[in-house]
């Protein structure tokens, strides 16, 4: 079945709730990319660039030390943090990139949690000669303050947002407000499989190439599909582009983890679809943590790029359908995973994927050393050493 | 609540009166307190407002600028629920004999249940629903609600909107349909755009006899009296919530709405529709 529909929905979820202003600009956004989508030549030249730019395709690396540690499964490492810019996050900026310009809009609006998709983004708008402006929350500002800088230095616009809980909810929220206001130059680069219809489709196309590349090398490296998937879900884009090419494979188990922070009961975390319950935040309907009123509830991660109240609203489906399973690991859990990672296999995993390889620890162990594991490494740790340092009480 | 307090619902078409421009006026419910709405709807309506926008407060209000955000966070603080705004506006709409709406985002509306809410309000006394990111295409299920239960879903129009959009708009507004005068977010500005004549032009020629309203960014006398002669309302927030801020006591923003009441009655008469 292709999803979505007409209208963006994703069964129940999806669609696009936003302000009238907006409306023409989506639609306008929809048939630019149909049409772009439809011409060989774009992806030619995303691929390309992929390619050539951005250091695909990414290996995907057996790691045997971590698999005998844990005695089980296989474990197969998807490299996205050897990707351009040290995340997944290259892949969909390097194709809104392209469609911004197609559209002859000249300034990128962007928001960004980790800073990993400011970065992406202040990467994209200098290779293709764009303005970029990147809201980030002002708690984020302070806890990725390297992406920050690195951002600057790319020539990029950071703008600090106050309000609320200070991070990438309210970076979205402000994000839409330029874009409401400047709609007429400006593109929205979202960042995720968020947001109204068709940013959850078109950010899912462009990471697809991630699990497409998994799929293939596999296939040619061990002569089978994966028994598991495994990856982390923030707003849920490095897990939908690795699951996506996967979907009509049955025999593959998706499991998408999201974080559980100080632990579930506490209220403390920012695991959407374990917790939440189905609204509608930033255009879309999904799962989202609110409380009893509607209100959107303050969510809180070790991890930034995982740190938000809302989920793509495919992954609300793929969870009601029962395709995709979702867990959920603590801030200690993917601190230990991080730790693990880092001795074992010599990979200092961002904090993000670190959610990931912690289910992977405790999954792997109930599987059969034939079976392969696959896990995606979403992005690198370098901008995760101060938060690091800091959980583990060490000063810098 | 007792029979004597259920009000019945107003259409909120009873705003709109020939050769009388309408005075359409938004509040933040709770800000700075119950209280002070709890006086301030009857005096707004005493001092010449038509209609009186309700509005829920909701901790991510896309569409809202400083003003409206600031008092949203606050009333939210203050611990402001639906619960709370939909007593208000029972205990409120028998008081005042201008019609009330529901200004909220989707989410609280869709948390509270979307028959549930359509009914309370209806039975508070209010006339319709304006639900800021909620277009026609996703509007369908809210509408149904409300027209089962009386109420008017009143649809936004923009600058950006085609005529695919003017056509859809038009034909699934009920109540009015708000014209939003610039692309932006809401807010005090000190102009408005130069296009707007076009703009309002534009959605009369597609809407027909429907009322068009004006709102976002209008905050004065001069500006309420341009919007006025294309339109048939003004909608005025953000300056009334910052005269409420600088004067608890409401002074200030009384004076101020009895001062854009004589505006756009001093116009000339008979702008016919």
């Amino acid at each position: 079945m292709n999803l979505p529909d007409a209208g963006g929905h994703f069964g129940p979820y999806g669609g696009r709730f936003v302000p009238e202003t907006l409306m023409p600009a989506l639609l306008e956004l929809e048939a630019a990319y149909r049409a772009a989508s439809a011409a060989p030549a774009f992806w030619e030249e995303f691929h390309a660039l992929c390619r050539n730019y951005a250091g695909r395709p990414t290996p995907l690396y057996h790691a045997r030390r971590l698999s005998q540690k844990l005695g089980g499964a296989q474990l197969l490492l998807k490299r996205e943090d050897l990707a351009h810019t040290g995340a997944h996050k290259i892949n969909n900026t390097l194709g809104q990139g392209l469609l911004a310009r197609r559209m002859g809009k000249g300034r990128l609006i962007a928001e960004t949690g980790a800073g990993q998709h400011g970065v992406a983004v202040a990467t994209v708008a200098a290779l293709l000669g764009l303005e970029a402006v990147v809201y980030m929350g002002e708690e984020d500002v302070r806890r990725q303050s390297l992406n920050v800088f690195r951002m600057k230095l790319l020539g990029a616009e950071v703008r600090p947002v106050h309000a609320g809980s200070r991070t990438l909810k309210e970076a979205i929220t402000e994000a839409f407000r330029d874009w409401v206001t400047n709609v007429a130059t400006s593109y929205y680069l979202l960042g995720s499989v968020v947001g109204p219809h068709p940013y959850p489709m078109m950010v899912r196309d462009f990471q697809a190439i991630i699990g497409q590349e998994a799929r293939a090398q596999a296939l040619s490296d061990y002569g089978r599909l994966p028994d598991a998937i495994v990856a982390c879900v923030g707003g849920g884009s490095n897990s939908l582009g690795i699951f996506h090419p996967f979907r009509d494979d049955a025999s593959v188990r998706l499991i998408g983890v999201e974080a559980a922070g100080k632990g579930l009961d506490t209220g403390e975390h920012s695991a959407t679809l374990g917790a939440g319950r189905p609204g509608v935040l930033h255009g879309s309907r999904s799962y989202l943590l609110q409380d009893e009123q509607g209100q959107v509830r303050p969510t809180h991660s070790i991890s930034a790029g995982l740190d938000y109240p809302g989920v793509g609203p495919e992954h609300a489906y793929l969870k009601d359908t029962g395709r995709a399973q979702y867990v959920a690991a603590t801030d200690a859990e993917a601190l230990a995973a991080f730790q693990l990672l880092a001795t074992t296999e010599g990979i200092l995993p961002a904090l993000e994927p670190a959610h990931a390889v912690a289910h992977a620890a405790k999954l792997a162990p109930q599987m059969g050393r034939e079976q392969l594991l696959m896990v995606c490494l979403s992005g690198r740790g370098d901008k995760d050493m101060d938060t690091v340092a800091q959980a583990l009480g060490v000063k810098l | 609540m007792s029979r004597a307090a259920i009000a019945h619902p107003r259409p909120l078409g009873q705003a709109f009166r020939k050769g009388r421009p309408a005075l359409i006026a938004y509040l933040t419910v709770g800000y700075p307190d119950l209280a002070t709405t709890r006086r301030a709807v009857p005096a707004l309506a005493a001092a010449g407002a038509d209609l009186i926008e309700l509005g829920i407060p909701f901790s991510d209000p896309l569409a809202d600028g400083a003003t409206i955000q600031e008092a949203s966070f606050a009333a939210l603080e203050g611990g402001i629920t639906p619960a709370h705004c939909l007593g208000l506006a029972a205990e409120l709409a028998p008081q005042v004999a201008v019609p009330l709406a529901f200004m909220s985002y989707y989410n609280p509306i869709a948390s509270y249940g979307e028959e549930a809410f359509c009914a309370q309000a209806a039975r508070s006394g209010v006339g319709g629903l304006i639900v800021p990111d909620l277009p026609p295409e996703e509007g369908e299920s809210l509408e149904a609600a409300c027209a089962r239960h009386g109420l008017e879903l009143v649809y936004f129009l923009a600058p950006t909107s085609t005529p695919e959009r003017l056509a859809l708009v038009a034909k699934r507004a009920r109540g009015f349909i708000y014209l939003v005068s610039l692309t932006g977010v809401t807010g005090a500005r000190a102009a408005l755009p130069a296009g707007l004549e076009e703009f309002v032009g534009r959605v009369r020629r597609a809407a027909g006899p429907k009322p068009l309203a004006v709102g976002f960014g209008v905050a004065s006398p001069e500006q309420a009296r341009r919007v006025a002669a294309v339109a048939d309302g003004v909608i005025v927030g953000s300056r009334l919530l910052q005269l409420i801020k600088e004067d608890p006591t409401l002074g200030k923003v009384t004076a101020f709405v009895g001062e854009l009441r004589r505006a756009l009655d001093g116009m000339a008469a008979g702008k016919g529709r």
